[in-house]
């Protein structure tokens, strides 16, 4: 029978407050930047033009198709081979997440802008608004309604995959709790309390976003 | 004067002629009928006007001007036009005030204010000054089409298309819209008024035209084409609509 001994992880705290800054960071650099590019490649997808569609579909056929930690790997260590430069642990994490995130919010924001009715541009077009207004107005904040069960699906998974970076020795909290259960010999009370601290942090972000589903859906 | 004018307008769709030349001048203050059965072209034309479909020929002139095929143009043309359409296509996360606010805000570029000052008068006119906080959702399909008509006439718009204002409606709400209609058509304004409201026709129109195989087939005033069509086309569409009352 394990004896539970929380007492040598509650020594570690401030360990587990470094990695838990370290995964919050990365965490809001892809999140940003994983559904930003994603919105832009989810509109190449949506488009009719071949400049833009073939890119779009490249892009989100390769970065979907590819493990993110082999991405991650990549970047870390093959590309300081082949460029003059090395980067990160930080840098080369994010990167990874951040175009695999890419590739598949881009799906989301392709599928929500398609779903809006053809009436709701016609509509728009017809008071003569541009087709950026039509987009900004009124089709996004209705697809962004629509979309937000998923795109928060893509944050929460976004938040889990930062402990890829535990792979390149990034300091966030996967990468801690290792760091402690080697030195401490607990790995059981190492990576519980990690997963606790992960589902303390995850559990209010999913609650706030029925909040905001709930909020968006008022004029239903 | 003339407003509108369309020459030789031809429109395909996946290679097949829906619209195969028309050629009409509107002249300010006219209310022009336009009858057609169901897949004749009615809902193309109209469009064709403000360009939500681009014709594959011919010109559309709008006070003397021919429109160019710059997005720019188009959009600024779209501005002097209001359109309303069957399915009322208004914007469902919007209140009935913001809907009627929206053109002018955000194409318009007016203040805030003004900006809901106009779209409060123009709900009022409509009879929906006390809706003006609902969402299209808590509508009824007479309010959601007169809000629809609100937004439409907030732009004021040179010329009015109305596709089938009334054909999404149930019977018991059809009145209302028309009414509304029907003020406007009384300030004179001009409009394209594609309907299946025979009697409507009858006592708004200036005009009335019949499309049938992508063509103007007869156009006449409203004694004429609906009460003595001289082609037999319009003799069998207005027979198979005999229950109306002129
Ligand atoms: N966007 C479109 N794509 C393909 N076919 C279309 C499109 N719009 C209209 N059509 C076709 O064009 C014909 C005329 O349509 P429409 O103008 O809507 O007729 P109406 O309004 O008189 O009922 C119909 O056969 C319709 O199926
Ligand atoms: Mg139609």
């Amino acid at each position: 029978m394990h004896q539970w001994d929380f007492a040598s992880v509650l020594a570690n705290r401030e360990a587990l407050l470094v990695g838990a800054i370290g995964t919050l960071r990365i965490f809001a650099i892809c999140l940003v930047a994983g559904l930003s590019l994603g919105f832009i490649v989810g509109l190449g997808r949506y488009s009719r033009n071949r400049l833009f569609y073939w890119p779009a579909t490249a892009f989100t056929e390769f970065f979907r198709n590819t493990p993110v930690l082999v991405q991650i790997l990549w970047f870390y260590f093959a590309l300081p081979i082949l460029v003059p430069f090395s980067i990160g642990p930080l840098a080369a994490a994010a990167m990874g997440i951040s175009l695999n995130s890419a590739a598949f919010s881009a799906e989301i924001f392709r599928g929500g802008i398609q779903s809006i009715d053809r009436g709701q541009w016609d509509g728009a077009r017809a008071i003569g608004m541009t087709a950026g207004q039509a987009m900004r107005r009124i089709v996004l904040p209705q697809a962004l309604r629509r979309m937000t069960p998923a795109l928060t699906n893509r944050a929460i998974e976004i938040f889990k995959m930062s402990t890829l970076a535990s792979a390149v020795a990034y300091v966030e909290l996967l990468q801690q709790g290792k760091l402690i259960a080697s030195l401490n010999f607990n790995p059981i009370e190492a990576y519980t309390a990690v997963a606790v601290i992960f589902f303390v942090c995850l559990w209010p972000l999913v609650q706030l976003t029925y909040v905001l589903e709930r909020r968006l859906g008022r004029s239903e | 004067m003339t407003l509108l004018s369309l020459r030789g307008i031809t429109k395909r769709f996946d290679g097949k002629p829906v619209l195969a030349g028309i050629d009409l001048d509107v002249a300010r203050g006219e209310r022009i009928a336009i009858l057609g059965a169901s897949g004749s072209g009615k809902s193309t034309l109209l469009r064709c006007v403000n360009f939500l479909e681009l014709p594959d020929e011919g010109s559309v002139a709008l006070d003397g001007e021919t429109v160019g095929r710059r997005e720019r143009e188009l959009t600024r043309v779209r501005q002097r036009i209001g359109m309303v359409f069957q399915q009322f296509n208004l914007f469902p996360h919007m209140t009935a005030l913001d809907n009627v606010m929206e053109g002018l805000v955000t194409v318009r570029r007016v203040a805030k204010a003004a900006a809901r000052e106009r779209a409060e008068r123009e709900l009022a006119r409509v009879g929906l000054a006390d809706k003006a906080a609902a969402y299209p959702a808590h509508l009824s399909g007479g309010q959601k089409q007169r809000v629809a008509i609100a937004r439409a006439v907030a732009m004021d718009p040179e010329l009015l298309l109305f596709d089938e204002p009334t054909s999404a409606l149930d019977p018991e709400l059809v009145g209302e819209v028309l009414g509304v209609i029907r003020a406007l058509a009384d300030e004179g304004r001009t409009m394209l008024l594609v309907t299946h409201e025979l009697g409507f026709a009858y006592h708004v129109a200036t005009r009335v035209i019949f499309l049938a195989e992508g063509r103007i087939h007869e156009s006449g005033a409203p004694d004429e084409v609906l009460k003595a069509p001289r082609r037999e086309r319009t003799q069998a569409f207005l027979r198979r609509h005999k229950e109306f009352s002129l």
